[in-house]
């Protein structure tokens, strides 16, 4: 048994899975039921680009897309078209970009020894795209990809890589960039390596192009399709320097060019989602807080007194959707250490005044509106099925992919 | 004999977080080799560990992945602590198990 099992089934904890905050069960009332409520649900939306042509269909979220191949239940119904183009654009070049770029690249056969949902695997085996472009706004110093996900990709068999040695000349700041930064020197050596090889290399089954100072400026829409992707009308950019952050930022040149597409994957970052009750920052996507204390305002200027009792918030939610593991588990305990120091010097005045009813108060809530709660043992019943099934096909395991099969299986 | 540090550690009842299990896909289990003679009788991380180390916070130039590094006979008296941002106090005097 892992951590997470571990944790889960302590006795001071109890799951409930398949309880939705807001439809489920409202802030306000876990406040009344808890003495503490931690939110901790992460960035669940998509940050926009804002520009024309982004309601097309054959542009998705990169995040929607993977959820579509992870098997999220919210995902199933993406159905994204792989067969009538041979060329995905993925803006952005993180990591989640890499990621997608890597599914749409990848033999099907190996593809079909993992847990990859069944639906994503058929449509891929299907796809006709051979080729993936990953389009950044500025150049391969300032790429925010880690190396883990730039070598996997690049070890993809058969794949030829495109980067263009201009792009990996470097300016006096990059090289101050790259000077104490382990992480972007590793990413430059990889990709410089790339470049040279991709050189001398013929043909390839596949392509995958890195496009470095390119930003979007509006979609194209088919002629033949009304309604329907055609490709990306791009800027070319220059990077100029932010006087106070001494960051490199991009900037448009005026001069364009199209890259022909009718996938489009939106790879920019994601977004919070609000809930009623507390404030939300509409302009960082996430809950104004002060080390993790929800703040009654947006902008509150750390001013103790105007917190939100006994609400908290950790990881992506309280810092925006960026960071490692390590980083949201240094987040998490400073969160820890707020609530505990609030409840050392009295800062949650209703512990001391009053009992709250917990587990059994919010069971009793759930049974009366007929919320069909999955605990901690009914997910194990999913796990081991999906893991039986597994078993029989050589993959770790066969997902549920529907809300539907996921309760039929967990409830019975 | 053969467990690596990060197994050693939980054995041991000490709070060394291991996320993703020792599969190289995190970089938790970051610990700090005290002693330069004993981090150079370690075989040099590989480019996965590498990749790993990267992300760390508080990396040195002794610093390696607890799930990679695996107790042998050389190792005897090998102390490793843990980087001074987590919460953790540092490990000190700890010995791999005598096979």
């Amino acid at each position: 048994m892992n951590q997470y099992g571990r944790v889960a089934k302590n006795d001071r904890c109890s799951f409930f899975g398949n309880v939705s905050l807001g439809s489920s069960v409202s802030l306000s009332e876990l406040r009344e039921l808890y003495h503490v409520v931690i939110l901790a649900y992460g960035a669940e939306s998509d940050r926009n680009l804002g520009i024309n042509g982004e309601d097309l269909s054959g542009i998705h979220s990169a995040r929607e897309f993977v959820w579509w191949y992870n098997g999220h239940p919210d995902g199933h119904d993406l159905a994204p078209d792989l067969q009538s183009s041979d060329t995905a654009v993925i803006l952005g070049q993180g990591n989640v970009a890499l990621d997608v770029a890597r599914i749409l690249l990848r033999p099907t056969a190996e593809l079909s020894r993992t847990d990859i949902s069944s639906h994503a695997l058929a449509a891929l085996e299907k796809s006709s795209i051979k080729k993936v472009y990953l389009v950044g706004r500025r150049g391969p110093v300032q790429a925010a990809c880690t190396a883990k996900e730039l070598r996997e990709i690049l070890g993809i068999k058969d794949l030829h890589v495109h980067i263009q040695e201009a792009d990996l000349v470097k300016t006096p700041i990059d090289e101050e960039e790259l000077k104490n930064n382990r992480i972007k020197r590793r990413i430059y050596d990889l990709l410089s390596k790339a470049a040279t090889e991709s050189s001398k290399q013929t043909t390839g089954q596949q392509e995958l192009h890195f496009v470095f100072f390119r930003k979007p400026h509006s979609f194209l829409e088919s002629d033949n399709k009304r309604g329907l992707v055609a490709g990306v009308h791009l800027e070319k950019t220059i990077l100029k320097e932010d006087e106070d952050t001494r960051k490199q930022f991009a900037v448009g040149t005026g001069q364009f060019e199209d890259l022909e597409s009718g996938l489009v994957l939106k790879s920019i970052g994601y977004k919070s989602v609000p809930v009623d009750g507390i404030p939300f920052d509409y302009n960082k996507g996430i809950i104004p807080n002060v080390g993790g204390r929800v703040l009654s305002h947006t902008s509150s200027g750390g001013d103790l007194a105007a917190v939100e009792e006994g609400v908290y918030v950790s990881g992506w939610l309280k810092r925006g959707p960026t960071g490692i593991i390590a980083t949201n588990l240094y987040c998490a305990e400073e969160t820890i250490a707020s609530i505990s120091e609030d409840i050392e010097n009295g800062r949650l005045g209703s512990l001391c005044r009053q009992t709250k009813p917990g587990r059994e108060g919010l069971g009793r809530l759930l049974d009366r509106r007929n919320v069909k709660v999955i605990p901690f043992s009914a997910w194990e019943k999913i796990d081991a099925e999906e893991t039986r099934l597994g078993i029989l096909k050589n993959k770790p395991r066969v997902k549920f992919t529907t809300w539907e099969d996921l309760l039929q299986v967990a409830l019975h | 004999m053969g467990m690596s540090m990060l197994e050693a550690a939980h054995e041991n009842g000490i709070d060394l977080e291991g996320a993703c299990e020792g599969s190289l896909a995190c970089s938790t289990c970051h610990l700090i080799v005290m002693d330069v003679d004993y981090y150079n009788k370690l075989d040099d991380p590989t480019d996965e560990e590498n990749d790993m180390l990267d992300l760390a916070f508080g990396l040195t130039e002794t610093s390696r992945l607890g799930c990679q590094v695996v107790a042998a006979p050389e190792l005897d008296g090998i102390r490793v602590a843990l980087p001074p941002a987590t919460r953790n106090f540092a490990v000190d005097g700890y010995k791999p198990k005598p096979h």
